[in-house]
């Protein structure tokens, strides 16, 4: 039996990054999310009187696609309870792939909600009984795998630091990023202040705010569109356990995202030598190490090796994060996720602030969360449509 | 040197549920106690049934409170000012086989290390509360 894909039968049309800051004054997190959905739609050159499926939502005041679907006219629309991140981007295709919708926004964005910077942004501090009163948040909990790697393995803190120092010198080119104009080298990253060990500042995202969108249509009506459609060839979440909860065990879950990044690759029909840029979520420098690991691009262990000699660097064999990703470009708390798929799309349709130009640019694999969430969310993205 | 040692009053507390609230009284008597399954499966944190077996005939039993250092990382920011820096959030790997998060105290933290033997002591935080810290054994 031949088993069809109904992420095969959608494709991204539209993408759109709102402003994106520390704190961006004036704003408000509705104000953000309603400009990510018109900007994105704008983008596919589309209108809201062509839209029929809503993922909208975030943090602070943004409630879900009902208020969105209302704002753009209360027709009868398909709407997807998941976040706008790669969960919410397959859930659309999978939506318009059966025929329940033709085209979807999905929008989320955040500003506010973080203010007070005398401790860590909520959304990093699990309240749970077995952490909380352990002083955790999220940057402990993936020291707590990068730290077990580097015992195993003997990756070195120079390792983590070139992956930071080559994802914020992406965001030091792109005038889009909060970051814009902050180079960092791997010095930098190891010189600066030791937050949660093995990670210093530099090694560690920013919480920022800002909003994007994205705008998906069938692929049969994207061809008609006169604009490049980008084609989702194969995804799968994946989530082995209870984040932020039980403890981050690397002999449990270190390999978050192989299970599902396999399916993944069969989908696509392809191996990890037909991608050729990572959008990896870099909240901590050593998940792209890991990552580069769990979906096999280098064995056990050899990630920290592996990211050296300017490998994941733009003019590098495996660009990663191109457009600064959560280190220096952004990350609002939700966005941040599919804005990972953003870059990605950016790059396919030849429209990148930092486009890759040295290699073929023609399949992206694009992730989110990662370990120390104990899940592990990815999709391949292309300029061609996927082998029948 | 730096001298580690449990936190001060005004942290955020556990507040324990039904399912957790064993776990939490053994605690203020000096016990580490955990849930065993009928099949001796060791569950932690609390759940209705072994995730291992299924059964539901779970007992909180008590613990040797012996382990060693599984992963380590040293926390100088803290999640918020309520906690003094510095503080060694910990994984232990229990004597039985099961796993714990806690903090290292009561050493020098120069000489906190992965695979390092630990045993639990308990620190009086509040009428209702004792909290499971982890020192070199
Ligand atoms: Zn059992």
């Amino acid at each position: 039996m031949t088993k069809v894909n109904p992420l095969h039968g959608a494709a991204i049309v539209g993408v759109y990054n709102t402003k994106q800051g520390r704190l961006l004054e004036g704003e408000t997190s509705q104000s953000l999310v309603l400009e990510a959905t018109l900007g994105a739609i704008k983008d596919a050159g589309l209108t809201p009187k062509d839209i029929d499926g809503v993922i909208s939502g975030g943090w602070g005041g943004v409630s879900g696609p009902g208020d969105m679907i209302r704002q753009l006219g209360s027709r009868p629309s398909w709407f997807g309870s998941g976040g706008a991140d790669i969960n919410g981007v397959m859930n659309a295709a999978m939506a318009i792939g059966m025929g329940l919708c033709e085209t979807v926004v999905i929008s989320s964005a955040q500003a506010g909600a973080y203010r007070d910077h005398s401790g860590t942004a909520p959304w990093v501090r699990p309240t749970n009984e077995f952490v909380e009163c352990w002083g955790l948040f999220t940057a402990a909990e993936f020291a707590l795998l990068a730290k077990r790697h580097m015992y195993k393995y003997g990756t070195k803190p120079e390792a983590l630091a070139e992956v930071a120092s080559a994802i914020r010198m992406n965001g030091s080119k792109n005038p889009g990023a909060v970051y814009y104009g902050r180079e960092a080298t791997p010095e930098d990253v190891l010189n600066s202040r030791m937050v949660a060990d093995p990670f210093h500042l530099l090694d560690i995202c920013t919480t920022t705010e800002g909003g994007a969108g994205m705008v998906l249509t069938s692929v049969e009506k994207a061809r008609e569109m006169g604009i490049k459609p980008v084609y989702i060839l194969g995804a799968a979440v994946e989530q082995q356990g209870a984040a932020y909860k039980e403890p981050p065990v690397w002999d449990k879950f270190g390999w978050s995202g192989r299970w599902g990044g396999k399916k993944m690759f069969e989908q696509a029909k392809m191996t990890t030598k037909d991608i050729d840029i990572c959008e990896f979520y870099d909240n901590f420098s050593f998940d792209v190490i890991r990552l580069l690991e769990v979906y096999g691009f280098c064995g056990e262990g050899e990630g920290g090796d592996f990211v050296m000699g300017g490998r994941v660097r733009i003019d590098g064999e495996l660009p990663v994060t191109t457009d600064g990703g959560l280190m220096s470009f952004s990350h609002p708390a939700m966005p941040q996720a599919m804005q990972r798929v953003i870059s990605g799309v950016l790059q396919l349709q030849g429209r990148a602030v930092n486009q890759v130009k040295h290699k073929r640019v023609q399949n992206i694999l694009t992730e989110n969360y990662g370990g120390g969430a104990l899940f592990t969310n990815q999709m391949i993205i292309s300029n061609q449509p996927a082998q029948q | 040197m730096t001298w580690l040692a449990a936190q001060p009053q005004g942290i955020p507390l556990p507040k324990p549920s039904e399912l957790s609230a064993p776990h939490w009284e053994a605690a203020k008597n000096g016990e580490l106690r955990v849930q065993r399954c009928e099949n001796g499966h060791y569950v932690f944190i609390p759940l209705p049934a072994c995730n291992y077996c299924w059964s539901t005939k779970l007992e909180w039993v008590k613990t040797s409170g012996k382990g060693t250092l599984y992963s380590m990382s040293i926390v100088y920011r803290p999640q918020t000012p309520a906690f003094q820096i510095p503080y060694v959030v910990g994984i232990m790997e229990m004597e039985e086989g099961w796993f714990i998060m806690s903090n290292v105290i009561n050493a020098e933290l120069e000489n906190v290390k992965i695979g390092m033997p630990l045993k639990v002591t308990f620190t009086k935080m509040s009428d209702d509360i004792a909290l499971p810290y982890f020192e070199p054994a």
